[in-house]
């Protein structure tokens, strides 16, 4: 031992830590040559976006199909243009529906390709870990070798499974994650399907997944199976209503359920609707996080208790696309959060300079960190404490808040008083009543803090553990 | 469009069928939820998309799950249940009922309907015109239905609820 001691215990991983290179280290390490091009590169872009930026001062991009700011412009110049060859209307607009169907789908299966390795990345930084990084540069091509992986394996269909029904349930489940993208609006002009009765298409769409899910556990014809498929169709059944009345609470208040209304109506009054109805915004995160299995809600696939739940008899391919479906719905579910609570593709005047798509991604993005966050840091809420939570907790304040922000849409549409003061009363007042609704509830319900002063207690000196520690804890020092 | 509604129509009346073929309580469960959603198709064809979103929210993916939890909680559900002497009032009810509807299609004037109908009409937002009519004009039919369903809301608490302390405790003393 010529080392000096160190303070901590030297475990390999403090010392891959503390031998991991700096962002200072890392700048300061790259050979010359390779400083001087990406200089050059730089300035490049930068005039670049100092070109752009004069177009787009000047107007002379405002609606041309070469306008990315929106790529419905596009798909509007496309249209025109076969209009003017005289090409029949509805073969148009199979040709354009075509093509926004299969962004949509790339977008998705794209995601579906790079997301296993996105969220196995993360998640082993949050434990520090190094996660996959063996396949390919960075790991990036183990997704798809996990996808070989599992193509080539055997279909094992269980002994007395229900044939007809057992194939059902992985073609159904991708159905939510894939129609629900339809009514999203990713700029001004790109909703593919912008209906207005968008926010119930919404729940709609969602709701038919229960059915995959429970016809899953059911034809495997295991006891495994349908215990999980039980727990996640009551879980599943239980948050479609409070995702229904937090969304009921946007819908009065922008009096819209179109999709596009709804951010139109956030980007024109300059408010994020989370700041209006905090407590809406966080029970649809709560309730999405349930309904799309993430932790710390995932009680339907625990893997230490109920193995994979009710996909547990799944084998190869079958099984890879339940587990895929879930890197779909997270996103989803991050793309629904940021249209009805975070302003969509707006950004408060900056998606005039950036592509609103981009930005919505960007937000969909951050939610999508926060999922792996949670799933990250939080242990799994029991059965009986995530059906308690819904039911006791989430549904009677999301009512009161529904009431609540009934008269406020109703003062709001008659008032003649500046938004900024209306709403900024409405925010104040929405704050301040769930904060004392959620204290009282939680009082009334015996889950306040104050009810378990479980404070952790400092030991001093070197006693860990063993009798003087619990001596000195029960004395309470 | 034409094309559109034969092969709805076609989905929906098929999958109907194979509901009754269907043997297994659970297959005809599965044609039911496709016989619902070509249903939903077919109002989406009729440009009532309020309707087809509430056809699938409710019946595909509401009541299709309360069905599959009421055979999951029948211990006869997976026995062939076909040969009960319920066939004779269940043949007379869909007998009808299918008398009604054809009464019904026989004798409307589709001429009149359908092709003139359609072409002077513009179709609104159906959402916008539900909405006024159920706060507006059948005000008193939509409280009744909201107050039927706390009524039934109330009446699951109750059913559930557990028993009072005194009674279990007089249990526990009888044991």
């Amino acid at each position: 031992m010529s080392e000096q001691p160190l303070k901590r215990p030297a475990t390999p991983m403090f010392r891959q830590i503390q031998d991991r290179p700096g962002l200072k280290e890392f700048a300061l390490g790259v050979p010359g040559p390779a400083k001087v091009i990406g200089a050059v590169l730089g300035l490049v872009a930068l005039a670049a976006m100092a070109g752009i930026g004069y177009l787009v001062v000047d107007g002379r991009l405002d609606g041309k199909w070469y306008d990315i700011r929106d790529l419905g412009n596009m798909i509007e110049g496309l249209r025109t243009w076969l209009n003017d060859q005289g090409v029949d209307h509805r073969i148009t607009w199979i040709i354009t529906g075509t093509i926004g169907g299969t962004a949509i789908l790339s977008v998705l299966g794209g995601w579906l390709l790079i997301g296993s390795w996105v969220e196995r990345r993360l998640i082993a930084k949050f434990q520090v870990r190094v996660g996959p990084n063996r396949v390919g540069p960075f790991g990036l091509l183990q997704p798809l070798a996990d996808a070989l992986k599992l193509m080539q394996k055997e279909v094992i269909i269980p002994r007395g499974a229900d044939r007809f029904l057992y194939f059902i349930p992985p073609v159904l489940i991708f159905i939510p994650a894939l129609l629900g993208w339809g009514p999203v609006p990713w700029s001004e002009k790109m909703a593919y399907l912008d209906i207005n009765v968008g926010v119930l298409y919404v729940i709609a769409i969602s709701s038919i997944g229960v059915l995959g899910v429970f016809l899953a556990g059911w034809s495997s014809n295991n006891h495994y199976s349908l215990l999980g498929a039980m727990r996640t169709v009551a879980m599943m059944v239980s948050y479609e209503i409070p995702i229904s009345i937090s969304l009921l609470s946007v819908v009065l208040l922008t009096s819209s359920m179109q999709l596009s209304e709804i951010v139109a109506w956030q980007s024109h009054y300059h408010v994020w609707m989370i700041m209006l109805v905090p407590f809406a915004a966080f029970a649809f995160l709560f309730a999405t996080t349930a309904e799309i299995n993430r932790t710390p809600n995932d009680i339907g696939e625990a893997e230490s208790e109920i193995v994979a739940g009710f996909y547990t008899e799944y084998s190869g391919m079958k099984g890879g696309l339940f587990m895929a479906v879930d890197l779909g719905h997270a996103i989803l579910a991050g793309a629904m959060m940021s249209t009805f609570f975070l302003g969509g593709y707006t950004l408060f005047g900056l998606e005039e300079w950036i592509p609103g798509y981009l930005i919505l991604a960007a937000k969909i993005g951050a939610i999508y960190f926060l999922f792996v966050w949670l799933r990250g840091t939080l242990p799994r809420f029991r059965l009986d404490q995530l059906m308690g939570f819904a039911w006791k907790f989430l549904i009677p304040i999301g009512i009161l808040q529904v009431f609540v922000v009934a008269v406020q849409a109703s003062v709001f549409a008659r008032s003649e008083a500046p938004a900024l003061i209306t709403l900024g009363a409405f925010a104040v007042v929405n704050l301040a009543i769930t904060v004392v609704t959620v204290r009282f509830w939680a009082d009334k319900l015996g889950y306040a803090p104050s009810q378990h002063a479980t404070k952790p207690v400092l030991i001093k000196g070197n006693t860990v553990g063993g009798l003087k520690a619990a001596r000195k804890i029960r004395s309470g020092q | 469009m034409v094309l559109g509604f034969f092969a709805l129509s076609g989905i929906t009346v098929l999958s109907a069928l194979l509901v009754l073929v269907a043997r297994n309580l659970l297959h005809s469960l599965a044609f039911l939820v496709l016989s619902f959603l070509g249903m939903a198709g077919l109002f989406i064809t009729l440009s009532a998309d309020f309707i087809a979103v509430a056809q699938i929210l409710i019946y595909a993916g509401s009541i299709s799950v309360l069905m599959v939890f009421a055979v999951m909680l029948t211990p006869l559900a997976s026995r062939d249940n076909g040969n009960s002497l319920y066939v004779i009032p269940a043949a007379l009810g869909g007998l009808g009922l299918a008398s009604l509807i054809g009464f019904v299609a026989i004798d409307t004037d589709w001429d009149e309907r359908s092709t003139r109908g359609l072409a002077e009409t513009d179709f609104p937002a159906t959402s916008n015109v539900i909405g006024d009519l159920l706060l507006g004009r059948y005000i008193l039919a939509f409280e009744i239905a909201s107050v039927l369903l706390l009524f039934a809301l109330l009446g699951a608490i109750v059913l559930v609820q557990e028993r009072q302390r005194t009674s279990r405790s007089q249990d526990e003393g009888d044991a």
